[in-house]
């Protein structure tokens, strides 16, 4: 099979090693933490994928894959409500950082049913759509790159608000060709008006069927940054490790000089671009939970069977939800007209301006 | 008497004090300029944002959801048809999370032709506008108006999207009814008090009048003029044309009732429904282009719901579906309405023999 890396710099040739702090290892509880969290992540994107394919779902786009990068991205981000938190601006493969922030994987398989108890939309929009004010997770929507648009809004209000809050948005590497990642370059680096963003790119090196080289100029998604005098990091986002430190020096640099971190992390796509293309596992991409698995185990702080017993475990409780979920009652058919206009503003936290009423 | 730029400003200024107006921007919005029409002179939270309409409908939603209260402007109308995805998304937010976030925002944005604006400063966006669902839509006609709607623009938890007809902007109130409440009697003391100076303004301040907190409903019509033979339903600019109509008609003993509709979404079918069930007759009229028109919609729902009542054909007057408003005097008014074609379209309904 032809090289994924055609083009691109190979992986060899990214920063897997991150600066500052490279050589500090991470706790292995921590590491057992990541592993757990990926484990749990993969079994929803595979529980996700089969509830699609047995009919309790339209449709199923996620993030296999892209745990060993958006699982440490949910443990580092401070999450609540209102300005003095993060803000996420996701995309539609952040299972990971989801189940890291502390969701419950079940609320995901009542979007794949398109339940009313549906959490995130109340079973209007699709699996891997999340949205939680309480968290500051903005609802992710369909259209590529909107959320790079939004972004700056968010991370405006904390950079008036001051405290350590950042706003944090991610999407893929086809996407970058929308003018809203321009855009989220140009509003987050103005002279004197810097915004503290981490603006993420996970780079899987495909749009949907069409592969990056032939579409991008630019050596690495992240050189762009330079032109603005962003920072700039690349990194080999298959390694949760790497990515852990990558995101800790990146935003502990937005958080404290308050202004933007351009991360960009090579990432796998596992099952395809989403069920439209089979969702089917694809051989030949690399595996960060296989490899960060095996990893653990050559450390020692794993074993095998206690590997495969995780496994078992989130695969049967998964499976028991979804068939527990598709009992649970479809919206109605009045619902539609529910939530069209706000009754009162509710955004913001406790520092949120209620406006006067 | 005060003009809609005025009140505009008056209004932003009495959101910034008492309503917690965080941010006014949108190109050249900030000092010096304080917006091409002068709208955004002297506001404490007024800046100028880059040129990327995209990115100011994008900013104002990221500072609507953190709690903020956005006031974006899009220089001209013509210039949000990119941003149309992004007003959806604004649209959506509460509506998409089932209830949990909302957007408080507003954007405004200046549309219409009648000021020579040639082809890309003359585009109407009415059409565009109501087909974004979760979105509330006004459209002033006066200054008091203008300010009104604007601040309950301001203090609503949903995305509202004030559009002021261009040329009506520097126009001045006609009388008292269409006067900012507060405002000194003089106009020269109020354009001292709060029009910026030419030249050097760093040194310059606004003084503002002690206007009050006038909300005008969004979603309530105005009732321009009471009559009793034909309905005329229109907003903004067009209201001044057909009330000129209905004087003419006046002295041929057409009365005709001018219904001014302020809000395009919610709107007051209530005031519509009972206007056309007193005079069995109804002209809607518009300057946006006439295939796939708002009043075309009025005129689908008159149909649905009043048939029965009608003694003459419903008519929308609206634009002529064309690229753009032509620069020459005789392409612009060839494109959108004018006083004797909405008088013939009147006359034509008030004669009509059912
Ligand atoms: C504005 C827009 N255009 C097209 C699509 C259809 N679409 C959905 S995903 C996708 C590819 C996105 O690729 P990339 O940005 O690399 O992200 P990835 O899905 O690979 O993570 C396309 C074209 C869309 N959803 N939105």
């Amino acid at each position: 099979m032809r090289s994924r890396y055609n083009g691109v710099p190979r992986m060899t040739t990214i920063i897997s090693k991150v600066r500052n702090g490279a050589e500090e290892s991470l706790k292995p509880e921590l590491l057992l933490q990541m592993h757990d969290l990926m484990r749990k992540a993969r079994v929803l994107e595979e529980r996700l994928i089969r509830m699609q394919k047995q009919g309790d779902g339209y449709f199923w786009i996620g993030g296999p894959g892209e745990e060993a990068f958006s699982v440490p991205l949910g443990l580092l981000t401070h999450k609540g409500e209102g300005p003095q938190y993060d803000y996420l601006h996701l995309h539609y493969r952040a299972s990971g950082t989801m189940l890291a922030l502390g969701a419950d994987p079940v609320d995901a398989l009542r979007q794949m049913k398109s339940t009313a108890s549906d959490p995130y939309s109340g079973g209007r929009n699709f699996a891997s759509h999340y949205s939680v004010r309480k968290w500051n997770v903005v609802p992710v929507s369909s259209p590529i790159e909107v959320q790079y648009a939004m972004a700056p809004g968010t991370a405006l209000a904390q950079r008036r608000h001051g405290g350590t809050g950042i706003t944090i948005v991610t999407g893929g590497d086809a996407g970058t060709a929308e003018g809203d990642f321009a855009t989220c370059l140009i509003w987050s680096a103005r002279k004197g008006s810097e915004l503290p963003m981490l603006i993420i790119v996970t780079n899987n090196q495909y749009g949907i069927s069409t592969p990056y080289d032939g579409q991008h100029g630019e050596k690495r998604i992240a050189d762009r940054g330079a032109a603005f005098g962003i920072r700039t990091l690349t990194i080999d986002g298959n390694d949760p490790e790497t990515s852990y430190r990558a995101i800790k020096q990146a935003m502990d640099y937005v958080r404290k000089e308050r202004k933007p971190f351009l991360l960009e992390a090579m990432v796998s796509r596992l099952y395809g671009h989403s069920s439209s293309s089979g969702a089917n596992y694809i051989e030949g991409e690399a595996d960060g939970l296989k490899l960060f698995e095996d990893k653990l185990i050559a450390r020692k702080l794993l074993t095998k069977e206690r590997a495969d017993e995780l496994n078992a475990k989130y695969t049967e409780e998964l499976l028991e939800a979804s068939k527990r979920v598709r009992d649970e009652a479809p919206p109605a058919p009045e619902d539609i007209w529910k939530h069209v206009f706000a009754e009162q503003s509710v955004v913001g936290g406790s520092s949120g301006n209620k406006g006067a009423r | 008497m005060t003009t809609m730029v005025q009140a505009i400003r008056m209004a932003l200024h009495v959101g910034e004090e008492r309503h917690g107006v965080t941010d006014i921007f949108g190109e050249d919005v900030g000092a010096p300029l304080g917006g091409v029409f002068t709208q955004t002179q002297g506001l404490r939270t007024a800046w100028n944002s880059p040129l990327d309409e995209r990115g100011i409908v994008g900013a104002a939603i990221g500072l609507a959801l953190a709690g903020s209260r956005p006031v974006a402007e899009i220089q001209f109308c013509d210039y949000a048809f990119n941003t149309i995805d992004l007003l959806k998304l604004a649209g959506a937010m509460h509506w998409s999370s089932n209830g949990d976030w909302n957007c408080p925002m507003v954007v405004m944005t200046p549309v219409g032709a009648g000021i020579h604006g040639s082809i890309y400063h003359s585009h109407s966006f009415d059409a565009q506008a109501t087909r974004l669902a979760g979105w509330k839509i006004v459209m002033p006609s006066n200054p008091r108006d203008a300010y009104g709607l604007l601040l309950s623009a301001i203090i609503d938890p949903n995305p509202v999207l004030f559009m002021a007809p261009k040329a009506l902007l520097r126009q001045k109130a006609n009388n008292d009814s269409e006067e900012v409440p507060g405002v000194p009697s003089d106009e020269r003391e109020l354009s001292k008090m709060i029009d910026a100076p030419l030249g050097d303004r760093t040194k310059w301040k606004p003084r503002w009048p002690d206007t009050p907190d006038l909300l005008i409903p969004i979603g309530k019509a105005r009732m321009d003029r009471a009559g009793n033979d034909v309905t005329v339903v229109t907003y903004g600019r067009h209201v001044h044309v057909c009330r000129k109509a209905a004087e003419e008609l006046a002295t041929e003993g057409i009365d005709v009732e001018l219904i001014d509709m302020r809000s395009l979404h919610p709107y007051d079918w209530d005031a519509i429904s009972s206007s056309i069930k007193k005079t069995h007759r109804v002209v809607f009229v518009n300057e946006d282009t006439d295939i796939t028109n708002f009043g075309e919609h009025l005129l689908r729902r008159t149909i649905d719901e009043l048939f029965y009542e009608l003694h003459a054909p419903p008519k929308v007057l609206a634009g002529k579906h064309l690229p753009g408003v032509g620069l020459a005097d005789n392409l612009e008014k060839g494109s959108v309405p004018q006083l004797d074609d909405i008088t013939n379209a009147i006359r034509t309904s008030a004669r009509h023999e059912p």
